[in-house]
């Protein structure tokens, strides 16, 4: 039996990582690719405290992550789709129209 | 003899997240999140949650990886070239650095608790997992439930229009 602090390190590590992803990345499909892990990494924390308080609310409102994240992942790549038809690019650093 | 499973899992997962950070191609990004999920997936089965995991492998790495590939072939984004300025990724590592250890910090020094309830593994096993999320999520769960059919309608809806030529 391992121990929940094992899963919540990880969950950590992982969330961490995604962090650092959407801060450092220009592209902005690899910066939505880091927020998807992000939302994993918090997936992963509610199934292991689902599992070790004996309640199954977790994994509903894991559920309900699940779906959010494939509504935001529709409309947010229909977003770049729509910009990349506009300026060509989609480098985070060229969406500044309105910019000083 | 878990233990070692559960660490050699987690090492690939945070390896395939790594990659997914610092690789320039983003198709070499998208399958190492792929990865990663599968990674996820098969800890949701160590913590007795195989409905869960099955959902993640279907929805995540079945339809929304898919999604961003066909996405990242279609508008044929390419490897990047010019580096961003160095001080902008010193300060996000910087910022993702103090994130991980501030969530240690308070895995640490915080304590456990809450009300325990009564599903352990033998119940699972008795009553099987899809049943125990299906009671949960047509009763206690009733609600979200329904408006998350009306948020999956608009986000439909909403993507059609903008990927259209002309409104």
């Amino acid at each position: 039996m391992i121990a929940i602090n094992n899963y919540l390190i990880l969950s950590a590590i992982l969330f961490a990582i995604g962090t650092i992803g959407v801060l450092t990345r220009r592209n902005a499909i690899v910066i939505f690719m880091c927020v998807e892990m992000m939302l994993n990494a918090v997936n992963l924390t509610f199934i292991a405290f689902s599992r070790y308080l004996g309640n199954i609310d977790g994994q509903i409102f894991v559920f309900f992550v699940m779906t959010v994240a494939a509504a935001e992942a529709a409309v947010g790549l229909a977003l770049m789709i729509a910009f990349y038809k506009n300026r060509e690019s989609i480098d985070v650093e060229d969406i500044n129209l309105l910019k000083l | 003899m878990e233990s070692i499973f559960f660490i050699v899992v987690a090492a690939v997962a945070v390896i395939s997240s790594i990659l997914v950070v610092t690789c320039k191609n983003p198709i070499n990004s998208a399958l190492s999140l792929v990865m990663t999920f599968f990674c996820l997936a098969t800890f949701y089965v160590m913590l007795d949650a195989p409905f869960m995991a099955a959902t993640q492998v279907i929805v995540y790495a079945g339809a929304i990886m898919v999604l961003i590939i066909f996405v990242i072939m279609l508008l044929n984004v390419k490897a990047e070239s010019n580096k961003r300025g160095t001080h902008a990724v010193l300060a996000g590592t910087v910022i993702g650095i103090f994130v991980l250890f501030q969530t240690c910090w308070f895995l640490i020094k915080g304590s456990m608790t809450g009300l325990p309830g009564v599903m352990d593994k033998a119940s699972i096993v008795k009553e099987g997992h899809v049943e125990m999320i299906g009671k949960a999520l047509f009763t206690d769960f009733l609600l979200p439930f329904e408006i998350t059919s009306i948020l999956l309608l608009a986000a439909i809806v909403g993507a059609v229009i903008l990927a259209k030529k002309k409104i």
